[in-house]
């Protein structure tokens, strides 16, 4: 049995937007960025806490660490109500948003570790431990003593992520930590992340557009637009849901005799005299028993299996609900 | 629950790690901050100084030609010792140009603040006073002696002075930053602070007694009681001056200085209500 480490009950929050409207007049809208969100996450999770701009995913993640007061609904993290319990909560937890730092602008890198140890009072030993693990596996040492105002982009979030972790939260919440990062500290962050879940005693919560990330790292998807839940499961079930294919590539020496008939198979494009062939596969006979029947019926020559692409699963997740925030209520 | 009884075993660790230690380190933390600003505080120890030759001649010579009635009872000595003191105390009480909350508050930056398990004004305190014992050793020192060098200035007649001194001083460190929170912390309802920071630059500069001691306006002395008892100002600068150049007794200096620690007690009292309110509230800027 997991526990659950966050439980939200339909969590709101509204904002109350002014605009002139005239010289004197204004109008007052509320719109509601998070709008009636229930999640539950156990120990061990990684989730992939997706949406398109302006869905609500940082305002979420506020109200779940405690520096945005909800409108309404119920939250608990660790068991504890983030904004009423916040300084015990951050004590178990860690954040990175991508676009704060928590570490000391002026000071060397090293000293906002050290700091970082007495303000979440780690024993020396564990930040010890811990510390020399993040050097290692986010390659942190070239620039240690560097101020951390001169760290680039990238070696400033492998810290922000170090400093984050240091204290052995439970909790992670990372709002967009690959953002602006090159392939190889992309890549340094998600090894790391995935060292992490496979641990798995840290409960991992991340938001991101990239889908490498998504792909790689997240077993279970919570896709939200416009504040609501419009997805909550794999990765898998959402290809399945959008109606996502694989698809199966061959070449062959000859054309084939007869058309192949296997359930959910659909040819779907033919070239080169018909020795270049495309079928897609929904799910229901594998490639490996398409490529069997072919092999038995002609000469392969080649063959490549494309995975459904990402790109086009979400694409058509966030086109499927388009309209931009409606005010919910107006007073002049 | 399952949760709560794995996590106690982690959080008893923390639990021993005395909290006076995460305080110790934050004040070296401020200290060794303000290390690293060489220049800013090379530039504003040459204009402390500069400005502390005018306002003491200035002083001296309105004092000298005026006679005793508006010198209030300060002899040259003290009158220049409270010009050159108070030149050196700017730096280490930080009147002015105090804005790390208030941007960060615009910035949105708070949130790293708030995301970390000590109190906000416990963590801006002791960073700040680490940032005034780095002052002290600076902008304090610098003025003192070159003030000293170029001036007769008062030498204290009690042993006791020096150790009061520190003390006030130090309670005016934390009266001012008691002020200079809430005034930085009024970016938590207001986008624009400038009208909050007009009131505090007028009341700072002309009622903790940098303009000039407040022992000048004793010939009201319903004004001079009120401004100690109902206003913090005089606790930020003029409670240590009237202790370094001794004015009164012992026993009158010591309720000077029992008086600005209430006023600390009261204005971090303050503080911890403001920032309470703001946690209700907040709106955090930004992404
Ligand atoms: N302080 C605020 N005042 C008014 N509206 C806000 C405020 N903060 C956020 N919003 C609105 O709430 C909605 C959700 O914002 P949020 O930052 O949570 O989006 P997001 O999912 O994190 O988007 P992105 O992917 O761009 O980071 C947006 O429409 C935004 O304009
Ligand atoms: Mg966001």
């Amino acid at each position: 049995m997991s526990a659950l480490v966050i439980d939200v009950r339909g969590l709101r929050k509204e904002f109350t937007i002014t605009r002139k409207a005239g010289r004197l007049r204004r109008t007052r809208h509320t719109v509601a960025a998070v709008d009636g969100i229930d999640l539950r996450v156990g120990r061990g999770e990684l989730l992939g806490y997706l949406g398109p701009n302006g869905a609500g995913k940082s305002t979420t993640l506020k109200m779940l660490t405690g520096v945005l007061m909800p409108t309404s609904g119920e939250v608990r993290v660790c068991g504890l109500v983030p904004v009423a319990q916040r300084r015990r909560l951050a004590a178990r937890i860690g954040v990175v948003f991508g676009q704060r730092s928590q570490l000391w602008w002026d000071l060397p890198l090293r000293d906002s570790f050290e700091l970082a140890r007495h303000i979440w009072r780690v024993p020396a030993a564990d930040h010890a431990t811990r510390l020399a693990r993040f050097r290692r596996e986010l390659d942190l040492d070239d620039f240690l003593d560097t101020p951390v105002r001169q760290l680039s982009l990238g070696q400033r979030m492998r810290s922000e992520l170090t400093i984050a972790l240091l204290h052995g939260p439970e909790v992670v919440f990372l709002d967009e930590p690959t953002i602006g990062l090159d392939v190889v500290s992309k890549q340094a962050v998600r090894a790391f992340l995935t060292e992490l879940r496979d641990r798995g005693d840290t409960t991992i919560v991340l938001t991101t557009h990239d889908l490498a990330d998504i792909e790689r790292l997240c077993r279970r998807l919570v896709v939200i637009d416009r504040g609501r839940v419009v997805h909550d499961g794999t990765l898998g079930a959402l290809h399945e849901r959008y109606g996502s294919r694989r698809r199966v590539l061959v070449e062959l020496d000859e054309q084939l005799s007869a058309p192949i008939e296997l359930p959910g198979v659909v040819q779907e494009s033919s070239s080169a005299n018909g020795r270049l062939i495309t079928f897609s596969l929904d799910g229901s006979t594998t490639a490996g028993e398409l490529v069997g029947r072919l092999a038995s019926v002609a000469q392969l020559r080649d063959i490549s299996v494309q995975e459904p692409a990402i790109e086009d699963v979400i694409a058509r997740l966030y086109a499927s609900s388009t309209t931009p925030p409606h005010p919910r209520r107006s007073r002049p | 629950m399952i949760a709560d009884l794995a996590t106690s075993a982690r959080r008893s660790a923390g639990r021993q790690y005395p909290r006076t230690r995460t305080i110790a380190a934050l004040v070296v933390a401020g200290f060794r901050r303000y290390t690293t600003y060489r220049q800013a505080t090379a530039a504003s120890i040459f204009t402390n100084t500069v400005f502390g030759y005018l306002r003491c001649y200035v002083l001296l010579a309105a004092a000298a030609g005026s006679g005793l009635a508006v010198t209030a009872g300060y002899t040259p000595q003290q009158l220049a010792t409270y010009c050159w003191a108070s030149q050196g105390l700017i730096g280490v009480v930080m009147i002015w140009g105090w804005t790390d909350l208030g941007d960060r508050i615009r910035s949105g930056d708070i949130v790293a603040d708030l995301l970390r398990p000590v109190h906000p004004v416990t963590s801006y305190l002791a960073i700040d006073l680490g940032r005034a014992g780095h002052a002290s050793l600076t902008r304090f020192v610098v003025p003192m002696v070159v003030g000293a060098i170029s001036f007769d200035l008062h030498t204290p007649q009690r042993f006791a002075t020096y150790p009061l001194f520190a003390l006030s001083a130090l309670l005016g460190v934390v009266v001012c930053f008691g002020c200079r929170y809430l005034v930085n912390a009024a970016g938590f309802w207001l986008l624009d602070v400038r009208g909050v920071n007009l009131v505090w630059l007028f009341g700072s500069s002309l009622l903790a007694g940098l303009a000039f001691p407040l022992h000048f306006l004793s010939e009201w002395p319903w004004l001079v009681t009120g401004l100690w008892v109902l206003t913090p100002f005089p606790s930020i600068l003029q409670a240590p001056l009237d202790v370094l150049v001794e004015r009164g007794s012992v026993g009158q200096l010591l309720g000077v200085v029992a008086g600005q620690a209430a006023w600390a007690g009261v204005m971090l009292g303050i503080c911890w209500y403001v920032q309470r309110r703001a946690d209700r509230k907040l709106v955090i800027q930004g992404g």
